[in-house]
């Protein structure tokens, strides 16, 4: 069995910015070799893993995608040793001041970010939040040893120590989405001891935040039948009431909307009432926000699924998930996939209508 | 040591492993003003072998007194405070979410995205913030009010956290390059100095160190320690703001620094609570001269130390405050050079050989 929380923590352990993967494509590379029967890396970055079905060939083919990059922070200009930086991925700028980070320069070198005090900013920044352009990375290195390790260019992760929280909750930083890549990696797990005819292909995809671009090309690589996206949605909490939001531990999302293939969605949300997997629809009344907008669109076009996995306080360094529903996402994916044959043929017979 | 001063302490402090071992103890303990116990018990255990006298007063604060030997001692009072700025639960709502207020001058723009340890047990809990993805443009223009901030607790929290708990940031302490990262440096670098100067106290004095309380929220502990202790001059050992960074436009230079890092202990000539005694500042900055210690004037202006309610304990006690600069205080991380705190005990030890009833006779003239 899968220790979750201690995957989770080595997962969160390693930097991977949009366009930077490189270490955790690493993490996941490990956690998935015991568990398919090959692994490659595709021309952008993505990781490939195919678990091989039973079937006849040609088999076909089920792609999981989980976006494995992370927001965070890129090096712009050094001022007296203190680094200016601007974002990867969307970061509100109110959350900055006071953050521990990773500066990956010639080596990894822990910094903090800071808000300089009022009378050293523009008239106009005033007592009010201030401006990513304004605030520093201090590194608490002489001004010379900081040009010396540190360029223009270099990424800055976040770098606060993951929580335990009550109730098998989690918090931390990148969880968005690294809480999917889990998921699908107890997915395969749980695919050890299931017989599935269809050849399974895990994609930990590269540059979601950013450019989308690992969901737009690994398919086209794969060309799968139909692929199940799994990312973080938003869970109930404070700032997050509407009906953007679903409750908190409290089950996975199945995401309804244009990106999502209507007879895919219908399977899930029967797949989930007859194992008793608490789930709760997630509207995306015009686009979903994941990697399945991507896939959607790729080649002459692929039939997607989006699973959510609730998170408060998503794009922060303490973001927060229920391991639970982690589970439930990689049960109910493991369950959807042993017998997709079934799904393939209601959406092939039962064209959109 | 000094070649040219005759110093009558024995023993000559230094900041080594176990120094920097026991600030990072002091730094990672809990004590939001009004609730010190957790850093008073280390400070008793720390002095309890080497202190002549030790007593916890009504309102919490450590009294340490240290003899020293032969006629015309002076009575000198040390403080420094064990408080820290924090935070209160006031309020359980659904879903392991409390509401909290601030203890001490916390600017709330630091809170958002920020760990916490809450309670004596340190339970860990999470300011969250909204999605980016949910905010409008307009509204990240605009400050987050603490009152719309929660300490997110899990949903399995039940009881173990209740209205009236305290709560910090919770970092933890780390060496980085030359310099100290960590919450509380605002005072726990006096706190260690303090404890330091005990050990290796010089024999013309009697010490008298006061660890003070609720230093954050107004200054009381020092008040009533400065009444115990009676003493005929003090010296407030704290830490204050380094604003030495860059001004963003590169044209203009940054001359409002307070302090700066790498400089040196900050003396004090005037801050917002205390004008201290001349002839003390002047004390302070031969000392430093005479015996190659780097040292800097802190610039004039806002802010306060324990200095600012001893001076005006009883009929009038002459003060002066000293500081290890830090980069900033009362945020979740702040940043202080090995350096400057090495500097800032070697130039208190060093003074403190040198006190002299002549220090203080005749009239106060600045």
């Amino acid at each position: 069995m899968i220790d979750l929380t201690a995957l989770l923590k080595k997962m969160l352990s390693a930097s991977g910015l949009s366009g930077f993967e490189g270490p955790i494509r690493e993490i996941v590379h490990e956690a998935w070799e015991p568990l398919t029967d090959e692994l490659t890396v595709s021309k952008i970055g993505s990781l490939h893993g195919l678990k091989k079905g039973r079937g006849e060939d040609p088999k076909r083919r089920v792609m999981i995608s989980v976006h494995m990059d992370a927001i965070g922070m890129m090096v712009t200009g050094i001022q007296d040793g203190l680094l200016r930086f601007t974002e990867i991925g969307g970061i509100d700028h109110r959350i900055l001041p006071g953050q521990l980070v990773t500066v990956h320069g010639r080596e990894d070198l822990p910094g903090v970010v800071v808000q300089p005090p009022a009378h050293l900013l523009p008239e106009s920044a005033g007592d009010g939040p201030v401006e990513m352009k304004y605030l520093f990375v201090d590194l608490g290195l002489g001004a010379d040893t900081v040009v010396e390790k540190v360029r223009v260019g270099d990424t800055i992760s976040f770098a606060q120590e993951p929580l335990e929280l009550t109730g098998e909750a989690l918090s931390g930083h990148t969880l968005d989405n690294r809480v999917s890549v889990a998921a699908a990696t107890l997915c395969l797990e749980e695919l050890q001891n299931r017989l599935h005819d269809w050849d399974v292909w895990a994609v930990a995809s590269a540059q979601e935040e950013e450019t989308l671009g690992g969901a737009l090309t690994s398919p086209f690589d794969i060309r799968p039948d139909m692929a199940i996206v799994v990312d973080v949605c938003f869970a109930k909490g404070l700032g997050s009431s509407d009906w953007r939001s679903l409750p908190f531990g409290e089950g996975v999302g199945l995401g309804y909307g244009p990106n999502i293939h209507p007879v895919l969605y219908q399977a899930f949300e029967d797949k989930a009432k007859a194992l008793e997997i608490p789930y709760h629809r997630d509207l995306m009344p015009k686009m979903s926000g994941t990697d399945a907008m991507g896939i959607q669109v790729v080649a002459e076009g692929i039939p997607c699924m989006v699973l959510g996995i609730p998170l408060r306080y998503m794009h922060t360094p303490v973001e927060t998930v229920s391991l639970k529903d982690i589970r439930r996402a990689g049960r109910l994916m493991a369950a959807f996939i042993v017998d997709c044959e079934k799904a393939y043929q209601d959406l092939t017979q039962n064209a959109l209508d | 040591m000094t070649k040219n001063l005759e110093v009558s302490a024995g023993t000559v402090p230094e900041i080594g492993p176990s120094q920097i071992e026991l600030l990072e103890k002091l730094c990672n303990a809990s004590a939001v003003s009004g609730d010190e116990h957790e850093v008073r018990q280390i400070v008793l255990e720390a002095v309890k072998l080497v202190a002549d006298d030790v007593k916890v007063d009504a309102l919490g604060n450590i009294l340490v007194t240290k003899y020293g030997r032969g006629d015309g001692r002076v009575r000198v009072m040390l403080a420094a405070h064990m408080d820290e700025i924090g935070f209160m639960i006031v309020k359980k709502h659904e879903d392991g979410l409390f509401e909290f207020d601030l203890v001490g001058g916390i600017d709330e723009r630091q809170l958002p995205g920020k760990p916490v340890l809450v309670g004596r047990e340190h339970l860990p809990g999470v300011i969250g913030a909204k999605p980016i993805h949910m905010t409008t443009a307009e509204e990240r223009k605009k400050k987050i009010p603490v009152s719309s901030m929660r300490i997110d607790m899990g949903p399995g929290i039940g009881e173990k956290v209740n209205p009236g708990d305290r709560a910090t940031f919770a970092t933890r302490f780390e060496m980085v390059g030359p310099s100290i990262r960590a919450k509380a440096l605002d005072d726990r670098l006096g706190v260690a100095t303090l404890i330091e100067l005990i050990k290796h106290a010089p024999d013309n004095i009697d010490l008298l160190a006061a660890f003070t309380v609720q230093e954050e929220v107004g200054l009381r502990g020092a008040r009533v320690a400065a009444y115990a202790f009676d003493p005929d001059m003090a010296v407030a050992v704290d830490s204050t703001p380094a604003y030495d960074l860059p001004h963003w436009d590169e044209e203009d230079e940054n001359d409002r620094y307070n302090t700066r890092l790498d400089a040196g202990p900050a003396i004090y000539v005037m801050d917002f609570a205390t004008i201290p005694d001349r002839r003390l500042v002047k004390w302070l900055v031969e000392t430093a001269e005479s015996s190659d210690i780097p040292y800097q004037l802190r610039q004039p202006g806002g802010g306060g130390t324990d200095a600012g309610a001893i001076h005006k304990a009883r009929s009038g006690i002459p003060s002066v405050s000293v500081s290890v600069p830090s980069r900033y205080a009362h945020t979740a991380v702040g940043m202080a050079r090995l350096d400057d705190w090495s500097n800032t005990l070697r130039l208190l030890h060093t003074a403190l050989g040198r006190v002299t009833p002549n220090l203080l006779a005749g009239e106060r003239r600045g």
